[in-house]
């Protein structure tokens, strides 16, 4: 969480549970192994599905919205409540125990950098191969929200676990906290801060991938989702600006709902959890927060119903989890025991990477050389957007954050901005770009752009806010040149916080390479060349040995990618630019 | 009372780390008593390992070697009997006062109604009623660790251990909150049967403390044990109260060595390299003028303290460096500057640095660096390169100090440069080195 510096003064903006980069070894080529064969087995799985698919028809009355509005958001929550489960057991296990770090690890590692839409046809024809339609379709979309939520909150439980003082963690181990009251006082409260920003990150990802989900199709097979994707794509399908306006106006007002109603709150009560000792000079404030605490009639019912259930609740944990917390002792399982399991494991593993490798054979020649011409082409694109988003996002970003009061004004009106899934404003973008020659092309680049440069900005706010003023103060003093000031001052200032926005950037659109560089639109499909073209084309086409290995290929080059470059000049940035 | 029971038996116990395939001993073969009635003191200067012994009498931490008991059986895990008052406080930052206390009480499983007023009364006892409902952040440094003694006393401990919980406060915070320590103590309205007291602080040791054991570093070992026979009250001003303090001081500052043994051996050599303190030149050559000052060019060091009002950790390492350097030699708790130191103090800057660089030389951290530079490809060495070879001698932590001394002192005897945004440490040209005598 490199952007927590200077957290007390600038204004509230996201802070990302940074990725530990790590160097590559060998746990990653087994892990890549693994996910290879896990897509294999899929597909298999999938072959028994029917050929053709009809899911159900979307209206496009207005009337439909707050009811596929309240689908969607169930879908999300569903899926972030799957997520912060997965993330408290999986971060408490590599925190934890010595040896799940070691494979844990790795494999969080390599499973953000998965691209995750193409992992969608594979979890689909996975579920409905057992499952009634509906409800694979249903599950498929969850899982999918789900892979984009759940990797940063695992990482900021992971790093807090690691990162609590060690007075308290000494304090609580020598008054003999139960695991409960461990988890509850110590654990728990440390964490929720950072918890509450990347669940705030996570929502904001899950919608631009709910979004692709609802408005799924692969050939025959149609699996749409009633819900405000597929309204939103329906809607440019059919041309209906009336319709778009409407389903765009629903999404913005569901994310301001729950900005002002669930997410400002809960930064408002979390500034209690806060470790400095010293009171924040702008906690973060809620209006609503404050009415709830105003309110008579609502503590009136806090005292007499919620509390006494609660502290139910907590004698009931406190007996279950009630034994002290043991430190964990070096765990040492039987060694033939732990040889087996490992034997049988690498049996297991080359057996499938056997089939997998057979899978792969079929993939021709030039197909292989497709999906390297594609890597290229994408590889450009992603880097078009990013220099793009840096062109305009640092002055701006600058601008907004060394200036108190025009961060105040714009700042909710930039999280809101850019909390509107990129997804979302696709269909709308291609309506307008697919006139011109090489629209798709151009459609693409805007699309990545649209994903992926809101981090960017949040960070270099973020940065610019956190400059101390006294070095401001002697810049202008000496009379530093507006030249000299950025080269001197600035750059150096914002640029671990452009590293930290750069790395979730890059990833972002790669992911959105994907949506953006295939589309099916108005009952024709369009492609341009690029990897992400060739998931989508093997998708649609049901080729699935080309859509493994063009998958694989992204992962492995988005992983390497994060630690041929972004691991370098993260530790640059760690190790040089640091204000504190 | 005669015949006290002894609460806790430490024999022979060792904390050894390994790092890098060679191990740093910590503390080494401590055996040290403690019984019911006891306060004792332990006391030395940063790095002794007086904290680590701490870890292990509570629990936290298991000995390389050695035994700990407790009422006459073995330790296993936390020590039940005994709590902690951290120097930090340690106080959860998300609970209120009483809620901080309340926990403490929770985790024995004492029930909710009990533990509302039993947190209440002990609040009252330490003086914070009213501030029940307060956030820790609300409250005075003292104040705070106000809290913390109320929760190590809500649990009634048998063995109290305070790990150094004065050192954060200010100076007035702090002696009353000592006051008031001792209040419940002598009062015998607590169920503690023995108070452990790890602190640097020479002072408050005396005030304090029944019994003083003096730990010293390289490695941790008690240099002596003795009984404090003054009745409380005790007074600061009192000669008993400063004849002691001034014995610890000689106690601890020693008395300097003939130079082969004060300077140690270079790294890779046999023998032990004598690791160098981490201060400032400029204090340094602060403390040098002062004595400079003083009739006959010596000083008693409790009263330099004093008059300084300086720690005494800091002071006693200002002149472990001075000694090391041959600026000054000390002997039966006085310092007295040498002809040499008497001539660093009145030089001009320049002259200051020649002075400092000559004495630098000799010292065998500082030469085996030069000679490595010397030898190195265009004079220079990457930073990790040094700092592991210097893993050879001292642990990670250590060798890093280390390093960051040795360069500092350098750069200030115009010795060395180092590129902090390279990591690479340079000899200045002309700074050739002398032959090894």
């Amino acid at each position: 969480m490199t952007t927590e510096g200077g957290a007390g003064r600038t204004p509230y903006l996201f802070r990302l549970a940074q990725p530990l980069l790590r160097p590559l070894s060998a746990a990653d080529l087994v892990v890549v192994a693994l996910l290879g064969v896990l897509l294999w087995a899929g597909v298999r799985l999938g072959a028994a599905v029917p050929e053709i698919l009809q899911a159900s028809e979307i209206s496009l009355a207005p009337g439909v919205l707050p009811y596929y509005a309240a689908l969607s958001c169930g879908r999300m929550l569903a899926a972030y409540l799957l997520s912060l489960t997965f993330s408290l057991i999986y971060g408490t296990l590599a925190a934890k125990h010595q040896l799940a770090e070691k494979i844990l690890l790795p494999l969080l590692d390599v499973l953000q950098s998965v691209p995750i839409l193409s992992f969608l046809p594979v979890a689909l024809l996975t579920f409905s191969a057992f499952l009634p339609l509906a409800v694979a379709v249903e599950l498929a979309a969850i899982f999918l929200i789900f892979t984009s939520q759940a990797w940063n909150l695992t990482f900021a439980w992971y790093q807090s676990l690691r990162t609590i003082p060690r007075d308290l963690e000494e304090a609580s181990t020598v008054f003999r906290f139960p695991a409960w009251l461990r988890f509850k006082h110590l654990e728990l409260p440390f964490a929720a801060i950072s918890l509450i920003w990347n669940s705030m990150m996570s929502w904001a990802g899950g919608w631009f991938f709910l979004m692709a989900a609802e408005m799924f199709s692969a050939g025959q097979r149609d699996f749409r989702l009633p819900g405000l994707g597929s309204y939103l794509q329906e809607a440019a399908n059919q041309g209906s600006v009336a319709s778009l306006v409407w389903g765009l106006g629903t999404m913005v007002g569901i994310i301001v709902l729950l900005d002002q109603l669930v997410w400002r709150p809960l930064l408002a009560w979390a500034e209690k959890f806060k470790l400095q000792m010293v009171e924040s000079e702008h906690p973060p404030t809620s209006w609503f927060y404050d009415v709830l605490r105003g309110s008579f009639l609502l503590g009136v019912v806090w005292q007499r119903l919620f509390q006494p259930v609660l502290a139910r609740l907590d004698l009931l944990l406190l007996r279950w989890f009630g034994a002290p917390a043991v430190q964990p002792a070096p765990g040492v399982p039987r060694p033939w025991l732990r040889r087996a399991a490992a034997g049988l494991g690498m049996v297991l593993l080359g057996l499938g990477l056997w089939e997998t490798s057979r899978f792969l054979w079929q993939v021709s020649g030039s197909q292989w050389l497709a999906i390297l011409m594609g890597l290229g082409a994408t590889l450009l694109r992603v880097a078009a957007a990013l220099v793009i988003a840096l062109a305009w996002t640092i002055p701006l970003g600058v601008l907004i954050g060394t200036q108190p009061r025009l961060a105040a004004l714009l700042q909710p009106l930039v999280q809101v901005v850019a909390s509107i899934p990129a997804t979302a404003l696709f269909p709308v973008v291609l309506l307008l770009f697919l006139k011109f020659p090489g629209g798709l092309n151009l459609a693409a680049v805007l699309l990545m752009l649209l994903g992926t440069q809101w981090y960017l900005l949040f960070n270099v706010i973020a940065g610019a806010s956190a400059i101390p003023r006294d070095l401001q103060y002697t810049s202008a003093l000496l009379g530093q040149g507006r030249l000299d000031r950025w080269r001197t001052l600035i750059l150096p200032a914002i640029f671990p916080y452009v590293i930290t926005g750069g790395i979730t950037a890059s990833g972002g659109a790669w992911n959105a390479s994907i949506v953006a560089e295939y589309v099916q639109f108005g009952g024709r499909s369009l492609a341009t060349t690029g990897l992400g073209a060739i998931i989508s084309q093997a998708t649609a086409a049901g080729d699935y040995p080309l859509l493994l290995a063009a998958t694989l290929c992204m992962i492995l080059a988005v992983a390497s990618i994060n630690r041929l470059f972004w691991r370098r000049l993260y530790r640059l940035a760690e190790e040089r630019y640091r204000l504190d | 009372m005669n015949a006290r029971a002894t609460l806790l038996d430490l024999r022979r116990v060792s904390q050894v780390y390994w790092s890098g395939g060679r191990s740093f001993t910590a503390i080494q073969n401590i055996d040290l008593h403690l019984e019911e009635g006891e306060f004792l003191a332990l006391l030395g200067p940063s790095g002794c390992g007086k904290s680590t012994l701490l870890r292990i009498i509570t629990g936290l931490q298991a000995p390389t070697s050695g035994r700990v008991l407790y009422r006459g059986e073995p330790l296993t895990g936390v020590n039940p009997h005994a709590t902690i008052v951290f120097q930090t406080f340690a106080l959860f930052p998300w609970l209120t006062v009483l809620e901080n206390v309340e926990v403490a009480l929770k985790a024995r499983g004492v029930p909710a109604k009990l533990r509302a007023s039993r947190a209440l009364d002990l609040l009252d006892r330490v003086g914070l009623d009213g501030f029940e409902t307060a956030y820790p952040r609300e409250l005075s440094g003292g104040m705070r660790q106000k809290v913390g003694f109320a929760r190590a006393m809500a649990v009634e401990p048998e063995l109290l251990c305070l790990d150094e919980p004065f050192s954060a406060l200010d100076v007035l915070s702090a002696e009353s909150l000592r006051g008031e320590l001792l209040e419940l103590w002598t009062g015998g309205n607590i169920p503690t049967r023995a108070i452990l007291l790890v602190t640097h602080n020479i002072e408050e040791a005396v005030l304090l403390a029944d019994r003083i054991v003096v730990m010293d570093k390289d490695p941790g070992r008690v240099i002596t044990d003795f009984r404090v026979d003054y009745p409380q009250p005790r007074q600061r001003k009192d000669p008993r109260f400063l004849d002691l303090v001034d014995r610890v001081y000689m106690i601890l500052a020693g008395h300097t060595q003939p130079e082969h043994l004060e300077l140690g051996t270079a790294p890779g050599e046999p023998g032990r390299t004598r690791a160098l303190p981490h201060i400032n030149i400029d204090d340094l050559a602060g403390l040098m003028e002062h004595l400079d000052a003083m009739p006959g060019n010596r000083a008693d060091i409790y009263a330099l303290a004093r008059e300084l009002t300086m720690s005494s950790d800091h002071l006693l390492q200002l002149i472990e460096a001075a000694e090391i350097l041959g600026f000054a030699t000390v002997a039966q708790g006085d310092i007295t500057l040498t002809g040499l130191g008497e001539t660093f103090a009145e030089a001009s800057i320049p002259a200051r640095k020649e002075i400092f660089a000559t004495r630098l030389r000799r010292v065998p951290i500082v030469r085996w660096l030069l000679s490595l530079l010397q030898a190195a490809d265009r004079r220079q060495l990457e930073w990790d390169v040094v700092q592991k070879a210097l893993e050879l001698e001292f642990h990670e932590e250590e060798a890093e100090r280390q390093l960051e001394t040795v360069i500092s002192w350098g750069r200030y005897a115009e010795m060395l440069t180092y590129d902090d945004s390279r990591e690479i440490i340079y000899l200045e040209p002309g700074a050739a080195v002398s032959a090894p005598r």
